[in-house]
């Protein structure tokens, strides 16, 4: 029997040709990906430092021995100008806001857009492009009638103070807006025969078919509450309320009594505020994507 | 199980496009009516009127013996089957089915009772889990059916239902919808611009154009005496001759050639003469002269498109004529000519 074997051809070995192309999109992509690792990374190398050394000779590559301490001194010890506040609270604080903002913002616009898209309502087009018109005047700008208007209604240091004024959101409404005349006419007309109400049609029926544009508009809105500063800011000046956002700097970083800032724990608490958003982001981005490219319908 | 009676009724939009201009008829218990017409007669506005989804302008419409004009459409002991199915996406085939139930407040037994005699009735039964993303055309379309059939309402609406469906699939669905309607012995308001359908499964078909009822009968009677060279024109696949004549002394003549024949009627003057493609004959001694131009094969049939003194006229003849194109002698079966008014295009 004949060795079969050793007549296959033999493969022969082209030498690959290096495409620069491919190559030089890598190297952007890789300077790029560093460029945004890098400050997180290089807070996280920091932070398992000790204060002291963190003060005398800056920003630190090598990993530290305080890592675990400066963490947990962060999370647990009671800081601020009172001594209530440790880094739990303010990470609950920064939740209450991101969570309340987000369910508040969906509620509020998804109500609008309904009332927009299936109601007759006289003047509909005008208040939708008054709630449109509203995205020319952020935050920033009407910063003083609102603080005024919080304030007189004694709503200073609550959570209501904190997360009502920022829940009206136009791109809200404009995304459900969308969304909602995209849906066939004939499914509300079906529903109607059906026996269901306008408020049954909403949540039987809407509900339940924009999940995708709710996860979506709620990973959006919950970073963006989370990373609210200057309202916060404002608006709470009891720090127990304080959220993780504005109180790394209150907190942690207040010369008291003449000490040494603790920049390690400012830096793990700094790590912390930053691991929420991202990991929804991560864990959600596929309802994301869809939510804003595809209509389940 | 009810009667539906529209007195005058009328719809005008806020634009001021009259949709629908007075119309009134009635319909009997358990009857199968079509509402036939061309795209923009009005024929789906005076069905989503009856159905509560538009308002009326004017006139009144009564289900059974009760005015329903100001009554909501949940109210009205209606279903609605829709062209493109309108099923809840996110429900399965159960829930869906079982919506109105659960709406009207029926206990969950019922309800499930209720599907599943529905779904057996439509074969569904194997899919009730799936949802309507997972069925094809044919099983959506019953689902629809099955929205419609579990209320066991008094009137059933149909707007275009098999409009999204391939030919095999209507054929079948056509049949099925007409025997469910049967069994259940529901009146029924049916919608479409497809005149087989229409012819098919009417009791009686209601033609519109233009806002307005052209002709109201039983297929055979808008077949053969249509009211108008509309429904002539309309109703009929290929649909009927019209071709200008003239008669006078109790004969008509074809404008342009020279041949008579008796006139049916003591009408004199211009007309519109129609006729059946399958009313006319090959007849080596026919009187009328007709160029063949083409030949359109059919399998049981043979439709020969020509004209007749340079007025275009289809003639069907049975499969076993041996036809060629070119010039052919044809009868027109007297009986079978109807004349229309050459300006109102009524009915002579």
């Amino acid at each position: 029997m004949a060795d079969t074997t050793l007549e296959t051809p033999a493969v022969t070995h082209r030498p690959r040709r290096i495409r620069w192309e491919t190559v030089g999109d890598h190297v952007v992509l890789i300077l790029g990906s560093l460029l945004m690792i890098l400050p997180p990374l290089l807070a996280l190398t920091t932070a398992s430092h000790d204060a002291v050394t963190i003060h005398r000779e800056g920003l630190q590559l090598t990993i530290g021995d305080d890592l675990g301490k400066n963490f947990h001194a962060a999370m647990l010890e009671k800081g601020g100008f009172t001594q209530t506040v440790d880094g739990t609270l303010m990470l609950m604080n920064s939740f209450i806001l991101g969570i309340g903002f987000a369910v508040g913002k969906i509620i509020i616009s998804m109500m609008a857009a309904y009332a927009i898209v299936y109601f007759r309502l006289r003047f509909a087009t005008l208040a939708f492009w008054m709630i449109f018109t509203t995205l020319l005047l952020p935050l920033e700008v009407r910063i003083l009638p609102s603080y005024e208007a919080i304030q007189k209604l004694g709503l200073t240091n609550t959570y209501t103070g904190l997360i009502v004024p920022l829940i009206a959101s136009a791109t809200g409404t404009f995304f459900f807006r969308q969304f909602f005349m995209s849906v066939p006419e004939e499914l509300a007309e079906a529903a109607r025969i059906d026996g269901a109400g306008p408020w049954k049609f909403f949540i039987d029926i809407l509900v339940p078919l924009s999940r995708t544009m709710i996860a979506a508009i709620f990973i959006i809105m919950f970073v963006f509450g989370w990373n609210q500063y200057l309202w916060p800011t404002l608006i709470t000046t009891d720090e127990s309320f304080f959220t993780l956002v504005r109180g790394i700097k209150q907190i942690v970083l207040s010369y008291t009594d003449s000490q040494i800032p603790e920049h390690g724990q400012a830096l793990a608490l700094a790590i912390v505020a930053m691991i929420p958003p991202v990991a929804i982001v991560i864990f959600f981005q596929n309802w994301f994507v869809k939510g804003l490219t595809e209509s389940d319908k | 199980m009810a009667q539906v009676s529209l007195e005058g009724i009328r719809k005008v939009y806020p634009n001021g496009f009259k949709a629908v201009k007075s119309t009134s008829f009635t319909i009997q218990d358990g009857e199968f009516v079509v509402l036939v017409g061309p795209s923009g007669c009005g024929k789906s506005t005076l069905l989503r009127m009856i159905a509560g989804l538009e308002d009326i302008t004017e006139g009144t419409l009564k289900i059974g013996d009760r005015v329903v004009n100001n009554v909501d459409p949940a109210d009205r002991d209606i279903a609605m089957v829709f062209q493109n199915y309108a099923l809840y996406p996110h429900m399965t085939v159960r829930k869906n089915i079982g919506y109105g139930l659960k709406n009207r407040g029926t206990p969950a037994s019922e309800i499930a009772a209720k599907v599943e005699d529905a779904a057996k009735m439509l074969n569904l039964t194997e899919y009730l889990d799936r949802k309507p993303a997972q069925l094809s055309g044919g099983q959506r379309q019953r689902v629809a059916m099955g929205r419609a059939v579990v209320r066991d309402p008094a009137l059933f609406l149909f707007d275009e239902p098999l409009s999204n469906l391939d030919a095999k699939l209507r054929n079948q669905m056509r049949i099925e919808i007409k025997a469910l309607q049967r069994r259940l012995g529901t009146t029924a308001v049916y919608v479409t611009h497809d005149q087989v359908e229409a012819m098919t499964m009417a009791d009686r078909i209601i033609v519109l154009n233009a806002g307005q009822i052209e002709q109201i009968g039983t297929p055979t009677e808008i077949y053969h005496n249509p009211a108008s060279t509309f429904v002539a024109s309309f109703m009929g696949a290929p649909p009927m001759n019209l071709i200008e004549a003239e008669v006078a002394d109790q004969q008509v003549r074809i404008n342009g050639y020279d041949g008579l024949m008796p006139a049916p009627g003591s009408y004199a003057g211009p007309v519109t003469m129609g006729i059946r493609p399958e009313d006319v004959e090959l007849d080596e001694q026919g009187s009328v002269t007709f160029r063949v131009d083409i030949l359109e094969e059919l399998g049981a049939h043979r439709l020969l498109h020509g004209a007749i003194a340079d007025q275009p006229f289809t003639v069907m003849v049975n499969k076993d004529h041996d036809v060629q194109t070119g010039e052919t002698r044809v009868t027109l079966k007297p009986d079978a000519l109807r004349l229309f008014d050459a300006e109102t295009g009524k009915v002579l």
